[in-house]
């Protein structure tokens, strides 16, 4: 990253990642809509989708103000290419199968837990007001995706065998969560976000619990060049936009 | 002094009118609440410029029912000749099911739609047969802002309103 990003620049830009995430977190989980193993764990999933839907419609929204360049929350979750989402490469990667999808849930969901208890207080008064709004849903989610973890981890042979694959399968992407890049750190220095060293030992200690309580093993931290939060991403996030921006690009301008 | 006085309570009057109107607009998922029932609306205010302001929040941030709501309000607002009314989106505090009013609870109720407990309780009463044995079935339900429960005393299914 170029070291003349300006701070305006920085604070848009952290915004948009935390808008990406909640975005195509929520595009993903809506793939499950009519598919879950059960009806009440596809409304689960629908609900959680919504939720977060609705957190990227607002800080999508105010991304476009900080940038100034007339883009509004539409224009950002539609008409941008794949380089230019920012999302965690977490939230990308495919529902697999419903333990798959609720490892990678849980993940982002004790991830967000701990990035929106901190942006509650922020001197940003407007983003402090959409983290303690969405830090009241992401506990519902947390509460959902963790009790399914520890259900499925200490459940059969089989579930157990599948979680914890899909564990070892999605660990890798956790080396993003807390990396500070020099966005992150003007953020923290500016009293609008809060610092990811300090919140990367809280979340390891609760991730541990949970864990433990799974019966699942934690794996070993993997060196992985994590870049979704930079743009680059893997071939998965193409594939979600072009469902989830088809109409938009197919009939530009269409209106419901 | 007697001139600001009599516009003060003009103002007040003109504001207890808005109330009025918006306790008439029902919330689109639940129509036996209206929005003034559920807390939505934040606040009516007559600036001292003269402009109204209607404050209205989300109760969760992705419900659907957020931008009827708002379409709602514009509506009544017209209807009730406060054509130049300003709607203001709230955010903060954010919205909490505490803010329910006590009507709103009860009317819930007498619609088989169990209102939010206290967040220490663990049981929730069966708005059908009143029993305080039943159990979750999901935390998510019909909507955001409702859980799935199942009575364990009379067997039938009811939607809780859970708390944020």
């Amino acid at each position: 990253m170029n070291a003349a990003v300006a701070t305006g620049e920085a604070h848009g830009r952290y915004v948009l990642r935390l808008a990406d995430t909640a975005l195509v977190l929520g595009q993903r989980l809506g793939e499950w809509v009519g598919h879950a193993p059960a009806l009440e764990e596809d409304m689960a999933l629908a609900n959680l989708s919504l939720d977060l839907i609705g957190q990227a419609r607002l800080l999508l929204a105010y991304a476009g103000e900080l940038e100034g360049q007339g883009r509004d929350e539409d224009a950002l979750a539609f008409l941008r290419d794949a380089p230019e989402f920012m999302n965690l490469t977490l939230a990308e990667q495919p529902n697999g199968d419903f333990g798959h999808t609720i490892v990678r849930q849980w993940l982002i969901d004790s991830w967000q837990l701990e990035i929106y208890q901190g942006l509650a207080a922020s001197t940003d008064t407007r983003l402090a007001a959409i983290a303690a709004k969405a830090l009241k849903e992401t506990r519902y989610h947390y509460r959902f995706s963790r009790g399914w973890l520890v259900r499925l981890g200490d459940g059969t042979a089989e579930s157990q065998r599948r979680v914890q694959r899909s564990l070892d399968e999605l660990w890798r992407f956790t080396a993003e969560l807390f990396a500070p890049d020099e966005i992150d750190e003007r953020m923290s220095a500016a009293g609008i976000a809060p610092a990811l060293p300090q919140l990367a030992g809280q979340w390891s200690t609760h991730t541990d619990q949970d864990l433990a309580a799974a019966t699942l093993g934690r794996p070993p931290a993997q060196a992985y060049p994590w870049h979704g939060k930079r743009g680059v991403h893997t071939e998965y996030l193409g594939h979600l936009l072009s469902e989830l921006q088809h109409l938009q690009r197919t009939y530009p301008g269409a209106r419901w | 002094m007697a001139m600001a006085a009599g516009s003060a309570r003009n103002a007040a009057e003109r504001e207890q009118r808005v109330w009025k109107l918006l306790g008439a607009v029902p919330d689109p998922e639940i129509p036996v609440l209206s929005i003034v029932d559920l807390g939505i609306v934040r606040h009516v205010r007559e600036g001292a410029d003269g402009a109204l302001r209607v404050g209205i929040t989300p109760t969760y941030s992705g419900c659907p029912a957020t931008e009827v709501i708002r379409r709602a309000v514009r509506a009544a607002l017209d209807a009730g000749g406060c054509t130049d009314a300003i709607i203001e989106e709230v955010l903060s505090p954010p919205w909490t099911s505490d803010w329910l009013t006590a009507e709103g609870r009860a009317k819930l109720q007498a619609f088989g739609i169990a209102p939010p407990e206290d967040p220490g309780s663990r049981a929730v009463t069966c708005p059908r047969c009143g029993s305080r044995t039943s159990a979750r079935v999901s935390e998510f339900g019909s909507t955001p802002c409702k859980a799935h429960y199942r009575c364990s005393a009379c067997g039938e299914p009811f939607d809780y309103f859970k708390c944020l």
